[in-house]
């Protein structure tokens, strides 16, 4: 490899060469299972983890004389997702075949949308560090899953399990408008928010739920023209994409640099060598033969179904980040992590409801998140509910105990998940609030430390600090600091 | 009552209705017939053992409260029977044995009768002379060596030998009428989606329409009551009302109006069908009709614009039998890729194999817009020019076939010349409206001849009284010195 990528300003991703800077553009079409109980063109339960085999109807393995009967609901997703992504619904659409053999495709075909998709051009906003980026939706159609071939169970023999033979899935296609690893992160992170605000998809990589083939091209530092594409088809996580990407850039980078040209051609990604390679040239590429299914009557939508759908439609990122901003007086980078994760912007809510917002967003996105992180687990996991992380903050808005004691009951929170009010009583670390009782303290220290009383009010500031440390030494660490400034500063002018 | 077999069902069912005979002898009588025919190979699967034991428990607990009373009906191989092998002609499905019912023999069911057997038909009912089942040749009763027509030919075989007192067929091109037409029996194509395709062997998704086939034309409404309906699993099903098409029967068709489409005389057509159709016509004004002149003009289309449609679909619709999951698998081959053109080239016959071949083609990437997307535009237009004609006339008067019944062989090697006799039952097809053939006739060889009513959407009703009014009138006789018994 000899290209180095490098980031310049406004955050643009080039890869230098040996002649020159260039520029990637990739495209991205992602699968999102739709949530739904029932696949898309039969009444088999789609619930992931069964035992193979056993939620397939006639329909699915495709016995003679069966026909297809559309899920309305699966429908209905499709339709609150394009408007999730400010997209034109089409009111007239249309179900083709595309028709290949494979074992676990038992029709011979695949029920897809091709000409006449039920979602047209819609956009989604990114919030990258430098600012926002719209990135174009080509458009988003309804397809049948295939089943899947197992290879690996024997030997000599293919298994195929049909379970996913026919589960709904959306294709949503972005314009070629995304132009590094980073981009594609942001766009996959925000579209699989925006799906599980609607609750049209539950973003499950690890389940297959949102899978992506990725076009990437590359083209010399502000051209305009296109360059050969390649698709890397089934990436199935964020990362294998970005690298996937940044393999395959690379590879077109050396490529072009040598004077040869890109085959436009179907590659996959090898997760363990980190390498794309060729699966079929333009020229294998198969011919699908598309043609609308006879089976199935077009799509015709009426304004009522997606006025409707459009009225019922949850708060979307977006909105809500707007909101956050106005309501909570969040900065933008604030309020964007907040609302990233529907299940995220709920537990903020949940805990402004009643406590302190500075606090709130300040525990939430520095302790909480870091929680998650090391325990790498979801927010709707966390030992530290809403409900607790309400009650630590409250038990320091009113005083009972310091920011710092705060921290040592998130502590134990993290490991039990206990109640923090019982923590507290139980380890006793409620601050000294009482002013009197601080007072004689205060009094008994300036006493003892006459000396240094007197070089303070000679001017030497930084024993106030010493003063400070005394009360806490002898308090356990328990006197207010705010009360302790306080008093400190009146006992010392007189 | 030894000639029980060539009543009409009609009759059976009155008889059985008022118990003067019962459900098992019926039966037995049938399968008498059935067990007499050594020639007309109109059977792929008797089921005489379980049609006994059905009849037998109808007649302990007589229902009698239904439209087919405990009558015994051997139905086309293409309705998919539970635990009854369906083969659709094919050696693909030779061991296929479904664990489902077709929505149109479940209605059947319900209504009182039960299968009697698997009639023979066309390898995936692709053909015109019931000569490309992998189950044989099946004979015409009308004389030893002809075609009963097809894709529906053993079920026309079956019927005009009185070895089922009615039967089903499923019509894409004429597969119902041109059979009927060649044995001098009534078959009808219903509107497309009057009866839900449900259970049966795909051949054209936007073509195929099953279809009763009956010695007249009032068990033909009694059928045809039974088997239509709307039906939720099948999307192209037209919601609508039952309609009681037998109690609604009527030979006055005073007044109607029906076109003759200057169309469907054609070239080299025998005189005899001419003939017909002049006494059709003179028929219906004595009836108190009205004859209007009218045109179609796309008709000379029909027939190419079905041949690019009904492969194009059935190429799709037969990728399903690969070996994978039920049916034939060849045992020759190492791989996937090899098993599948291995288990197609073995299991799939000549037509079948050749329609997969231009319907795949037709639907190339290059050649789609030339041929799929032109034959839509076409099927439209052929569609509309019935359209026009309907607001002039009720119904449209054609000759059922070009040509009566020919002999086995005649044009199996020539492809074209046997897609040539399905040209004037095609464009209904097409149109997806309705069409009956009744017998109207003989040509010189004194085989059966058919003519057609073509009606709007959905006017079942009409064309059935006026195929009513004019079967009376004909009075056609079959005429059978049942050669196939001996």
């Amino acid at each position: 490899m000899v290209g180095k990528v490098m980031t310049r300003e406004k955050g643009k991703y080039l890869i230098e060469g040996e002649k020159g800077k260039w520029e990637v553009v990739i495209g991205l079409e992602v699968h999102a299972q739709v949530s739904s109980n029932s696949k898309l063109f039969s009444g088999s339960s789609t619930k992931f983890g069964a035992e193979p085999n056993t939620q397939v109807s006639l329909v699915d393995s495709a016995f003679p004389g069966m026909l297809p009967v559309i899920n309305e609901f699966c429908v209905q997703q499709a339709i609150k997702t394009g408007l999730g992504l400010n997209a034109k619904i089409n009111s007239y659409s249309v179900f083709d075949r595309k028709n290949y053999f494979y074992a676990d495709l038992p029709q011979g075909y695949q029920i897809s949308q091709y000409k006449n998709p039920i979602v047209g051009e819609g956009k989604i906003t990114l919030d990258l560090p430098n600012g926002t980026k719209t990135i174009g939706i080509e458009r988003l159609h309804l397809e049948q899953d295939a089943g899947k071939s197992i290879h690996d169970l024997d030997p000599s023999n293919t298994y195929v399990d049909l379970n996913r033979s026919g589960v709904a899935l959306m294709e949503i296609v972005s314009k070629p408008d995304l132009s590094s690893p980073d981009e594609v992160n942001a766009y996959i992170k925000k579209l699989r928010s925006i799906m599980k605000y609607l609750g049209t998809c539950d973003g499950n990589m690890q389940e297959g739920s949102l899978r992506a083939d990725v076009n990437v091209s590359v083209r010399k530092e502000g051209n305009k023209e296109l360059g050969t594409r390649c698709e890397i088809k089934n990436v199935n996580s964020i990362k294998f994409m970005q690298m996937a990407i940044i393999y395959e850039a690379q590879r077109q980078v050396e490529l072009l640099e040598a004077g040869k040209s890109i085959d436009q051609e179907t590659r996959l990604f090898d997760t363990k060598k980190n390498e794309t390679r060729s699966m079929r040239s333009k020229e294998d590429a198969h011919d699908y033969r598309y043609f609308p299914d006879p089976d199935l009557l077009p799509l015709n939508l009426n304004k009522e179904l997606i006025e409707n759908i459009k009225k019922n439609l949850p708060e979307l990122p977006d909105q809500k980040k707007e909101r956050f901003i106005n309501d909570y007086s969040l900065t933008a980078y604030e309020a964007n992590v907040l609302v990233s994760e529907k299940e995220i912007s709920d537990y903020f809510e949940e805990v402004v409801k009643t406590s302190d917002i500075k606090l709130a967003k300040n525990w939430i996105i520095g302790d909480l998140f870091a929680l998650l992180n090391e325990k790498n687990i979801s927010i709707s996991q966390s030992p530290v509910t809403a409900k607790k992380m309400s009650q630590l903050i409250d038990s320091i808005s009113s005083g009972v105990i310091s920011g710092r004691t705060a921290k040592e009951v998130f502590e134990i929170m993290k490991e039990s998940g206990e109640d923090p009010n019982k923590i507290i009583e139980r380890k006793g670390l409620q601050q000294k609030s009482d002013p009197k009782e601080l007072e004689k303290i205060i009094e008994k220290i300036l006493t003892e430390n006459n000396d240094k009383v007197e070089q303070y009010k000679s001017g030497k500031d930084k024993l106030f600090g010493f003063f400070v440390g005394q009360v806490m030494k002898i308090s356990g660490g328990k006197a207010n600091p705010q009360l302790v400034n306080q008093i400190l500063k009146n006992k010392l002018k007189k | 009552m030894a000639d029980l077999t060539k009543k009409s069902l009609t009759e059976i069912v009155s008889l059985i209705k008022k118990k003067e005979i019962k459900s098992e002898e019926v039966t037995n009588l049938f399968i008498k017939n059935i067990k007499n025919d050594k020639k007309l190979n109109s059977f792929i699967t008797n089921c005489n053992e379980h049609a006994v034991k059905k009849a037998k428990k109808f007649d302990k607990n007589p229902k009698l409260d239904t439209l087919l009373p405990g009558i015994p009906i051997a139905v086309k191989d293409l309705f998919c029977t539970e635990g009854v092998k369906t083969t659709a002609g094919s050696k693909m499905l030779d061991n296929f044995i479904p664990n489902y019912e077709s929505t149109i023999t479940k209605n059947l069911w319900n209504e009182g009768a039960f299968l009697l057997g698997k009639l023979n038909c066309d390898e995936y009912a692709m053909g015109s002379s019931n000569e490309t089942s992998f189950f044989g040749n099946v004979m015409n009763p009308v004389a030893e060596n002809t075609v009963p027509g097809g894709s529906s030919g053993g079920s026309a075989s079956a019927l005009a030998a009185d070895l089922t007192p009615t039967t089903i067929g499923t019509d894409t091109g004429g597969s119902i009428r041109q059979p009927a037409s060649f044995t001098g029996t009534v078959g009808l194509k219903p509107t497309y989606g009057l009866c839900s395709r449900w259970g049966i062997v795909a051949f054209a998704s936007s073509l195929d329409q099953a279809g009763p086939m009956t010695k007249t034309v009032e068990d033909c409404a009694l059928m045809l009551e039974a088997m239509a309906g709307f039906d939720e699993k099948d999307s192209t099903s037209i919601k609508k009302k039952k309609e009681n098409y037998s109690k609604n029967l009527t030979y006055n068709i005073k007044g109607l109006k029906i076109g003759i489409p200057k169309e469907y005389r054609v070239d080299g057509m025998p005189k005899e069908i001419d003939k017909l159709w002049e006494n059709g016509k003179k028929i219906l004004k004595e009836s108190g009709a009205e004859i209007i002149d009218i045109s179609l003009p796309n008709t000379k289309y029909a027939l190419p614009t079905y041949y690019i449609v009904a492969p194009a679909e059935a190429s799709s619709n037969l990728a399903r039998y690969d070996g994978v999951k039920y049916g034939f698998r060849s045992n020759k081959g190492t791989n996937l890729i090899e098993m599948y053109e291995n288990t197609r080239s073995e299991g799939f016959g000549d037509e079948v194999k050749r329609r997969i071949l231009i319907g795949t083609h037709v639907l190339s990437s290059g050649y789609y817009d030339a041929y799929y997307i032109k034959a839509q535009k076409v099927r439209q237009l052929i569609k509309n020019d019935f359209d026009e004609s309907f607001k002039k006339v009720d119904a449209i008067l054609t000759p059922s076939t070009p040509s009566a019944a020919f002999k086995i062989g005649e044009k199996k090697n020539d492809p074209i010349s046997m897609y040539l006799n399905d040209i004037f039952t095609v464009p209904v097809n097409l149109a997806g409206i309705p069409a009956i053939s009744i017998p109207a006739g003989t040509d010189n060889n004194n085989y059966p001849l058919g003519l057609q009513f073509i009606g709007k959407t959905l006017d079942e009703q009409k064309l059935l009284n006026i195929a009513f009014a004019v079967e009376k009138k004909i009075n056609f006789k079959q005429n059978l010195n049942r050669w196939w018994e001996k």
